[in-house]
């Protein structure tokens, strides 16, 4: 799916560290879209990102764009002591989801109650493995550096 | 290798939150306890084996404790999940001839020295750039997500995680040299402790210990010479499944299914013996939830009867499985696992604070969750 990034970059948090088989994917994000690494020859998808194929070792791949709905498969609520960013922010719900598209892939993210709402507590008593949630997408800032991460938000609030 | 090899020295340095020593000196020390406790001169030491975290290398140590001529050593990744197969590389190079005298060891100054996780800058490339910019930062977010799957498919409850933690505290209040000796837990204490990452709270967490430890291995034949009782390397393992992602799991097909069944796989294929001959073990616990799923994990239930498994005393000395007599990570001193390989060698001499009578065997893991290692030990 693509959907708008809104609001002003949020900061103080960590910018992912993209490495050679992952860039493809934050640059998706950049433009709003969610999109998981597939073989081109087997056409299993695989994430994390990884230079060739563990089901056909095909070298090949294509990014191909997910409908951004899925269901929490695990959460925590973490509490400090936390870094410094993340500290001013808890607790917050960390979750995995599952990917309505493909269940086997799980991504990591963050819970929020609003597209453009930061890092922080939310809805601790709706957490509840199973719940359906939508991706939306967030951009966050660390001096000139800018990225764009994928979060959550509860399909039923 | 079965049976030939065996442990025949250990030593240790005390374990505190704050210790004045470096890293340096206190391995140093750990390994001339444990070979005064073999009987055996340094000089004569030709191997060594450390693993990952580790910042003390063996030409440091070598040059130190006056070892002669080193012809093996070889250093583990992963952390914690190394322990056990620094013992597993000693034995299989006495086993094949490339060094006599081994020497494995671990100092960490883990209570005073800062958390790493608080390093970012090393630790966000691959796969952190998945998991850590959402503020999953440290080991217990990583394995509190897992608890709480767990938690939902079997059943399990926070009363499980405290039957693990009280077994090892009960240990540790035996043990004098244990970091929680003098503190013993209640159910109270733990239900209303804070929170670290929910699921797991304060307690289910390991302690934060400034120490060291070590061991000496040599040849059954050359063990029957040394000072003390030998105890025999009867099988050793190390366990990386297929599409396994370490700490952070969740990509793997099914993610509680980790290191230890593969570790598990192999030890037992090796073994004359099987889970149900095992007197004692000592089990990887940086966290309460590693028990249950390397109780599944070594064969001691099946699968998803973890949890049930720790009721009814089940992990307490006369239990069917006593588990971490020293008090282990969580209550003795977190030194990634390797105080278990010692307190499992003090059991099979007879000599521990809460021995198990007549111990004969005793199962030794390493961290659950990352690729792994396991040591089946034999009086």
């Amino acid at each position: 799916m693509t959907s708008a990034v809104t609001g002003p970059p949020e900061t103080g948090l960590l910018l992912p560290v993209p490495d050679d088989d992952g860039a493809p994917f934050w640059s998706y994000t950049a433009d709003g879209e969610l999109r998981v690494q597939t073989c081109s020859r087997c056409g299993k998808r695989r994430f994390p990102p990884r230079p060739c194929c563990p089901h056909c070792q095909s070298f090949e791949s294509e990014w191909q764009p997910m409908s951004g709905r899925g269901r929490i498969w695990s959460y925590v609520v973490a509490h400090p002591p936390l870094l410094p960013g993340y500290a001013e922010a808890a607790p917050y719900p960390v979750l995995v989801v599952e990917l309505a598209d493909d269940p086997a892939i799980r991504l990591v993210g963050n819970l929020v109650g609003a597209p453009d709402a930061p890092l922080g507590p939310t809805a601790a008593e709706r957490l509840r493995i199973g719940a359906p949630v939508r991706v939306v997408f967030r951009e966050v800032a660390d001096g000139e550096r800018r990225m764009t991460v994928p979060r959550w938000m509860l399909e039923r609030p | 290798m079965k049976d030939a090899t065996a442990i025949v020295g250990i030593g240790r340095t005390p374990f505190a939150k704050r210790l004045p020593e470096s890293e340096k000196a206190l391995a140093c020390r750990a390994v001339l306890h444990a070979l005064d406790d073999a009987g055996i001169s340094p000089e004569e030491v030709d191997g060594f084996a450390s693993y990952t975290m580790e910042e003390t290398d063996e030409v440091e140590v070598a040059k130190s404790i006056g070892a002669g001529d080193v012809t093996f050593f070889s250093k583990v990744g992963y952390g914690g999940g190394g322990s056990c197969a620094t013992v597993a590389h000693l034995a299989a190079a006495i086993a094949t001839g490339q060094a006599t005298v081994g020497v494995a060891w671990r100092s960490r100054k883990r209570g005073s020295g800062g958390r790493p996780w608080r390093n970012t800058t090393v630790q966000l490339p691959t796969p952190a750039q998945w998991t850590r910019p959402f503020g999953l930062l440290r080991p217990a977010d990583e394995i509190g997500m897992l608890t709480r799957r767990y938690m939902h498919e079997y059943g399990a409850t926070r009363d499980h995680l405290f039957n693990v933690a009280l077994a090892c505290r009960n240990r540790a209040n035996q043990n004098p040299a244990a970091m929680m000796y003098e503190r013993p837990l209640t159910r109270e204490m733990y239900m209303t402790s804070r929170w670290i990452s929910e699921p797991l709270c304060l307690f289910d967490n390991c302690l934060e210990t400034d120490g060291a430890l070590a061991c000496v291995l040599v040849s059954a034949d050359r063990a029957r010479d040394c000072r003390n009782k030998p105890v025999y390397v009867h099988s050793a393992a190390q366990g990386l499944p297929a599409q396994h992602h370490g700490m952070v799991n969740y990509w793997a097909e099914d993610p509680l299914h980790g290191p230890a069944w593969t570790a598990a796989g192999q030890l037992w294929k090796h073994a004359d013996l099987c889970p149900q001959d095992v007197d004692v073990a000592q089990i990887y616990d940086a966290f309460t939830a590693l028990i249950p799923l390397s109780l599944e994990g070594y064969g001691f239930c099946e699968r998803g009867e973890g949890a049930a498994f720790t009721e009814g005393g089940a992990l307490e000395i006369g239990g069917r499985l006593p588990l971490n007599t020293s008090g282990g990570g969580l209550s003795e001193a977190y030194v990634h696992g390797f105080n278990l390989i010692t307190e499992g060698v003090r059991q099979l001499r007879g000599t521990s604070t809460a021995q198990v009578p007549d111990a004969a065997t005793c199962l030794v893991t390493a961290g659950e969750g990352v690729p792994t290692s396991a040591l089946l030990l034999r009086s």
